[in-house]
């Protein structure tokens, strides 16, 4: 298989919790990938190794054909892995623009209007664009989650990692939300997305990784997966949103 | 008349207190380190300049075309290779390594230049002064001044107009997202001290035109540098200008009603704002 990003025996612990364990799954170029799984299962953990803001116990991340395991998060983020934060963090004290600007200049390489033509275009995807020069502490939660989004557009990622972007969000701004990814996704970017509101996944991905203790204990066909014994064990007692 | 001439000879030595605190409240701002060697290293950037305007024979302000690239130089070099491994979420090691390498100028500067004064010579310049009505006012200080003032207005634009500068606000405002829009904090911080240095090698330069220094009287122009920060209030460019007028014109009045009493006003100034305005006079302003 041609994958864009692979992980082959990733594991990482602190002490005795262990967030990722023996974990083996690629992602191929162009697809959109699910996980779900339990909170504390080690989801963000997986999204901080990918990124490189959490170093492997073990293991090696493989991405565009490179070993990235020991790279820094900004290396890694110039050469396309970009991610949204399940609770946005904005730079508060810079503008919805000045935060786009930082990602378009220092991760994407633009200079000058060739950096402000993307970021505006990029505004304007995440609808965003009217209130691109509001002091980012000060948007609302959705605005939040867009600028997450914005922000990390703006780096030009080949691989785009969404954690948790619909969650909080109502039925309609979750629907928006869902149509921009899949523009995103239409035009080629490879996205891996953690949610917990599945009928928002099960919209765009094509195949679901589901994560219990730091494992994967399913991966395959989305709806197939859902309907897992795994999965209804896992989720027992939960009221699967399909 | 001679109040009058006091407050005026005050804000254009705020000009010099001002460059003295400009880099502190850079680095402070940026990676949240109190570099306690900053007056050492202003010191230092005067004997740098001693060295060449005695060696090319060129007029120290000429020679802040060599002085200026050299600090710059040596803060990103001790960034990178010293500074970075002291910061993180302790604050201590960098206030204990930068006490160490103040103490370490100073003897280093002791054993090369010794104890002697000495001075940077302007020329006429020192002595040159224009007629304002009845009050003349030096040449020196009115450049001073003006220096401050544009490097202040350029730090300013720097921060708020330029690539660089969001860089800067955004490692500022969160270390570890910066990290992910691309951003090498390591290298974001060298570029932060070199600017840094490079503000400091200016004020270095002017201090010694103006005064004879020797190897200790870093540490006095470091609490000069902190208060003006302080009073003008933390995370404010121009604030930090005000800061420091504010400093030399308690200074000055000070010395007008006893001339022993210059220093000890500059502290019951400072003193003063701290007790009715913690975060100074003009905190994050412009953020």
């Amino acid at each position: 298989m041609n994958y864009i990003l692979s992980v082959s025996d990733l594991s990482k612990s602190f002490g005795a919790v262990t967030v990722a364990d023996e974990q083996n799954f690629g992602v191929t170029q162009g697809e959109a990938l699910g996980i779900i799984g339990p909170n504390g299962a080690g989801k963000t953990s997986l999204f901080n190794l990918i990124t490189g803001t959490l170093a492997p116990t073990s293991g090696t991340i493989t991405y565009c054909g490179e070993s990235i395991t020991k790279q820094s998060a900004a290396l890694r983020c110039k050469k396309g892995i970009a991610r949204s934060f399940q609770v946005p963090q904005p730079f508060s004290g810079m503008t919805v623009f000045e935060n786009a600007l930082v990602a378009a200049t220092q991760a994407a390489n633009l200079r000058g209007q060739a950096a402000y033509d993307f970021c505006i275009k990029v505004l304007e995807q995440t609808e965003l664009l009217a209130k691109a020069n509001i002091v980012a502490g000060q948007l609302t939660l959705l605005d939040r989650k867009r600028l997450e989004l914005t922000r990390a557009l703006c780096t030009k990622p080949k691989l785009l990692l969404l954690d948790e972007i619909a969650g909080g969000l109502t039925e309609s701004e979750c629907v928006s939300l869902v149509d921009t990814i899949k523009a995103i996704h239409a035009e080629g970017v490879t996205i891996i997305w953690i949610e917990h509101v599945v009928h928002a996944l099960l919209a765009v991905v094509d195949r679901l990784i589901v994560i219990d203790f730091g494992r994967i204990v399913a991966n395959g066909n989305p709806q197939q997966t859902m309907n897992s014994d795994q999965v209804r064990e896992i989720y027992l007692g939960i009221d699967a949103d399909v | 008349m001679d109040w009058v001439n006091a407050i005026i000879q005050g804000t254009l030595l705020g000009g010099l207190y001002a460059l003295f605190a400009a880099g502190l409240s850079l680095i402070f701002g940026v990676m949240r380190l109190v570099n306690i060697a900053h007056g050492d290293l202003i010191v230092f950037s005067a004997y740098v300049c001693l060295t060449i305007t005695t060696s090319l024979g060129i007029h120290p302000l000429v020679a802040l075309v060599l002085v200026v690239p050299i600090m710059a130089a040596i803060g990103y070099g001790l960034q990178r290779g010293l500074l970075n491994k002291t910061l993180g979420t302790d604050i201590l090691p960098p206030l204990l390594i930068t006490f160490g390498l103040s103490v370490i100028i100073q003897n280093t500067l002791l054993q090369v230049y010794t104890a002697d004064p000495q001075k940077l010579s302007a020329g006429d310049l020192e002595i040159a002064s224009i007629k304002v009505g009845s009050l003349a006012v030096g040449m020196l200080p009115l450049l001073t001044f003006a220096i401050a003032v544009a490097v202040i207005a350029s730090l300013q634009y720097m921060f708020y107009k330029t690539a660089l500068g969001r860089a800067l606000r955004a490692v500022s405002d969160n270390q570890e997202i910066a990290q992910l829009m691309g951003l090498d904090k390591r290298h974001i911080f060298g570029i932060a001290m070199a600017l840094a240095l490079a503000v400091t090698a200016v004020a270095g330069v002017l201090l010694g035109i103006r005064t004879s220094f020797d190897p200790s009287v870093g540490g006095g122009r470091l609490i000069f540098g902190f208060e003006a920060v302080i009073i003008g209030g933390l995370g404010n460019i121009w604030g930090t200008l005000a800061g420091g007028v504010i400093l030399g014109v308690a200074q000055t009045i000070g010395a007008k009603i006893d001339p022993g009493w210059q220093i000890l006003a500059g502290h019951i100034a400072f003193l003063v704002v701290l007790a009715v305005r913690p975060n100074g006079l003009f905190p994050r302003m412009s953020a």
